[in-house]
């Protein structure tokens, strides 16, 4: 997927979007010409139309090039540091959490490279800002489904992350430290339909988180809530396998392991293929279907309110 | 009171990413004076340098060529002292903070310019007064319309009585109440507090009704600097100023 | 300068008193996400009782000192980063046209008192370090010294980061490789690090000042790295450098500001 979307997007980079059908976001887009969209959107398959809003994700993203290039240059700083804090700890112990120092290293390097994908810190998703202008109810109108809508675009942006701002820390980290890969094709497979997994998880989660803005007078706190649950039990910090106890099993089975903490044991090897995998499902279809009815409710709303 | 010597900016302007850039004079050579209590309309099309004076006038710019001088001081080097003796509004944006209401906005001006609270109670309330703010003092900035916000953005220019009070096109997008209000408050400015005023406009109406004398700029250099017959008396008879400043604009072109 | 600074924060600190509930909130929130930081060094310590050859306790006073500094950085100048959206929006402009300090200007807009939550759990860790380790009171001198040095030091990154935003208005969030990259590298003893890594960090760009060379003193240890003594004492010296150096590139960002739209 990753690649495929990285593909087109790298075939028609350069060349004026031909997106132009596509409803638009623009507010300015009156009631008469959604309703235009809607018939030409129906005749046409619904696959096509959200493959098309991955590489329109990605295309958007693509224009912030020098952004991306500074977040990979401070990604990369950070999992030097954590690599460090990593190797120290496993010289301290050996073996801890059966890992090896370069299974640890590649361990820190890999969740680096998830922090933009899974959009580890903030929502990463436009539709706080349109509920509070309001313009959700143009969002909602159109004959799309906005939870599918947002996610395809959401992968989108997160394959040109994943590229763009992981890749390069990756690569630093082997040049320094030396880090591991899959072992074949079938442990890169898993790895690949992990880490999908693990951004529908993702964005199923920030997408919940999104829409308690319209519930919420001051959206800050679930953020802020939000941000500390996913730090500390994705993964992204220590590997779960060292949390303690009950903390370290809680952790396990929350859905922000399915983030990180899952691709990477998959990406080194150390958990059983099917099992991951189920987890991981399990989690991201709960949430996409917890967002859906946030979607009805959300829509209830804004036809109550008169949007 | 203002004094440009020869002065001029240029940027070094980049193509995406390749790292050697063309050199543009924004600004080339520009001398002209303002004396004390004279009121200048600073005319000239889009992307003249109308801006660029401006701002080398309040020390944002550094000028890269020439010598520059308000009220005596180098804005550059001398920006903060210079602050206390010079009022700035721009139409396009506001000098007030987005969030707060007026009232907070002229407090932390007060604050800023260090005015006694005395004398800066006697002057806000004259300020209310004339500019009639007195509806909207305790709405925060982003919900006023333009024309209440660009009075607010006056006043709060004026809280510290400053000599020079350089706009930046004021009326900008105001309608026509609006203007004729800020008229004839910059008329009575001028006239009875003795204010140097700049004013930089593409509207012909503000220039005929306020300013005595008119300077036009046009690709960074002084294209004419008189007053407003003499101006007039460029052109054919039965002009309008509209005629004459279209053609000067197109002439110098 | 003092006196306009605290007239400007304490202002906007009224105007999000306006607010108390979501205040109180934003406070409280912000302690646990600072405490994400402390957790991890928890864990850490649940599975090694010595990392690099330095205890839970002796981490946890590395992380207080470097933290309170950061801190009380974070909150008083930390704001200093948002100049590129300033530069973005004009309103840098607008700072330009006042007769305070653009520096003073910026790291007051929208001050956010919410921030004391973090330097108040910064210094409950200190606090607990401190009697933890029972420390004799002889060297304890030491801590106000090298937190004021590193409060200077962090304040200097701040401004160093503002003034290469004049440049990088594109790419800011490279500059918080060095702000929040500095806050984190310091929490740790440098012991951990490579030993080219800490040599940068000695002589290049002073970090090592900021907690881990006078700690070593506090502590009463030597350098695993074989740093001479007088090191320990050198942190004032360094930090000066750095702010005299900070503040010169501040001031040549602000001569080549170029100020952009009409």
């Amino acid at each position: 997927m990753a690649a495929r979307a990285s593909f087109i997007a790298l075939r028609i980079a350069g060349r004026k979007a031909d997106n132009s059908w596509l409803p638009s976001a623009d507010p300015r887009a009156g009631p008469g010409t959604v309703r235009h969209r809607a018939i030409t959107l129906r005749r046409c398959k619904t696959i096509p139309l959200y493959a098309r809003l991955v590489r329109y994700g990605f295309r958007k993203h693509a224009t912030y090039v020098w952004a991306a290039v500074a977040g990979a240059f401070t990604n990369s700083v950070f999992g030097i540091l954590r690599a460090y804090i990593l190797i120290a700890l496993w010289q301290a112990r050996p073996g801890l959490a059966g890992y090896d120092v370069t299974q640890a290293v590649t361990f820190c390097f890999i969740t680096q490279a998830l922090i933009g994908p899974m959009q580890l810190f903030g929502t990463g998703l436009a539709i706080p800002e349109r509920i509070r202008s309001g313009d959700i109810a143009l969002d909602l109108v159109r004959p799309a489904s906005l939870l599918l809508w947002s996610l395809s675009e959401d992968l989108g942006r997160a394959c040109y992350l994943f590229l763009v701002r992981g890749i390069p820390p990756m690569l630093l980290g082997a040049a320094l430290f030396g880090v591991t890969h899959p072992a074949g094709p079938g442990q890169w497979l898993a790895f690949l339909v992990s880490f999908l997994a693990g951004m529908v998880a993702s964005f199923g989660w920030r997408y919940l988180v999104s829409l308690s803005v319209c519930w919420l007078i001051d959206e800050r706190g679930v953020g802020a809530f939000s941000l500390v649950l996913t730090i500390l039990f994705s993964g992204m910090l220590l590997p779960l396998s060292l949390f303690p106890g009950l903390l370290g099993e809680l952790a396990r089975a929350l859905p922000w392991a399915a983030m990180v903490q899952a691709p990477t044991d998959l990406y080194l090897g150390k958990a059983p293929v099917l099992e991951t995998l189920a987890f991981q499902g399990c989690w991201a279809a709960a949430l996409l279907a917890a967002g859906a009815l946030g979607t009805r409710a959300i829509r209830h709303k804004v036809v109550i309110q008169g949007g | 009171m203002i004094e440009l010597d020869r002065a001029g900016r240029s940027f070094k302007v980049r193509r995406s990413l390749k790292l050697k850039g063309n050199l543009v004079h924004a600004v080339c050579d520009l001398s002209f004076t303002v004396a004390p209590g004279e009121f200048v309309g600073y005319l000239g099309p889009n992307g003249a340098g109308k801006s660029t004076t401006i701002k080398m006038l309040c020390g944002i710019l550094t000028p890269t060529s020439g010598r520059v001088r308000v009220a005596g001081l180098d804005p550059s080097r001398k920006r903060t002292t210079l602050a206390r003796r010079i009022g700035v509004v721009f139409g396009q944006r506001t000098t007030l903070w987005w969030d707060l209401p007026l009232r907070d906005s002229f407090e932390l001006i007060r604050l800023l310019y260090k005015v006694d609270r005395k004398v800066f109670k006697t002057r806000l309330d004259e300020l209310i007064e004339t500019l009639d703010l007195g509806a909207f003092t305790r709405t925060p900035v982003r919900q006023l319309s333009l024309g209440q916000r660009m009075r607010g953005d006056l006043a709060a220019a004026l809280l510290h009585a400053p000599d020079v009070l350089v706009l930046d096109e004021p009326t900008i997008g105001l309608d026509v109440v609006s203007k004729s209000s800020i008229r004839a408050f910059l008329r009575r400015l001028n006239a009875e507090q003795g204010t140097t005023v700049l004013l930089t406009t593409h509207d012909l109406g503000d220039i005929e009704r306020l300013c005595r004398r008119v300077m036009l700029i046009d690709h960074g250099r002084l294209a004419f600097d008189g007053t407003l017959d003499e101006l007039m008396a460029t052109a054919p008879e039965q002009s309008t100023i509209e005629d004459v400043v279209t053609r000067l604009y197109t002439g110098s072109r | 300068m003092v006196r306009s600074y605290f007239l400007l924060a304490w202002t906007w600190t009224r105007a999000a008193m306006a607010y108390p509930a979501s205040f109180a909130l934003t406070t409280v929130l912000g302690l646990f996400v600072a405490g994400t930081d402390v957790a991890v060094i928890l864990i850490i310590f649940a599975n090694t009782t010595s990392l690099a050859g330095f205890s839970r306790e002796e981490t946890l006073f590395l992380y207080g000192t470097a933290n309170l500094a950061f801190c009380l950085c974070d909150l008083f100048v930390s704001n200093v980063d948002r100049i590129s959206q300033h530069i973005k929006a004009g309103t840098f402009d607008t700072m330009l046209i006042r007769p305070v300090s653009a520096w003073i200007q910026l790291a007051t807009d929208r001050f956010l008192p919410t921030r004391a939550g973090r330097v108040l759990q910064a210094a409950i860790v200190l606090g607990y370090a401190i009697s933890a380790l029972d420390l004799g009171s002889g060297r304890l001198w030491m801590v106000p010294v090298m937190i004021a040095t590193g409060v200077v030091i962090f304040g200097a990154l701040w401004t160093l980061a503002g003034a290469l935003q004049f440049v990088l208005t594109d790419a800011p969030e490279v500059t918080n490789a060095f702000t929040y990259g500095s806050g984190q590298l310091t929490q740790y003893p440098l012991a951990i690090y490579g030993r080219d890594l800490v040599r940068g960090v000695t002589y290049a760009l002073p970090l090592a000042f900021i907690n881990w060379q006078p700690a070593l003193y506090v502590l009463d240890r030597d350098d695993p790295f074989g740093t001479p003594g007088f090191m320990r004492f050198l942190g004032p010296v360094a930090a000066l450098v750095l702010a005299l150096l900070a503040g010169s590139a501040w001031r040549l960002g602000i001569r080549h500001y170029r100020s952009t739209g009409s």
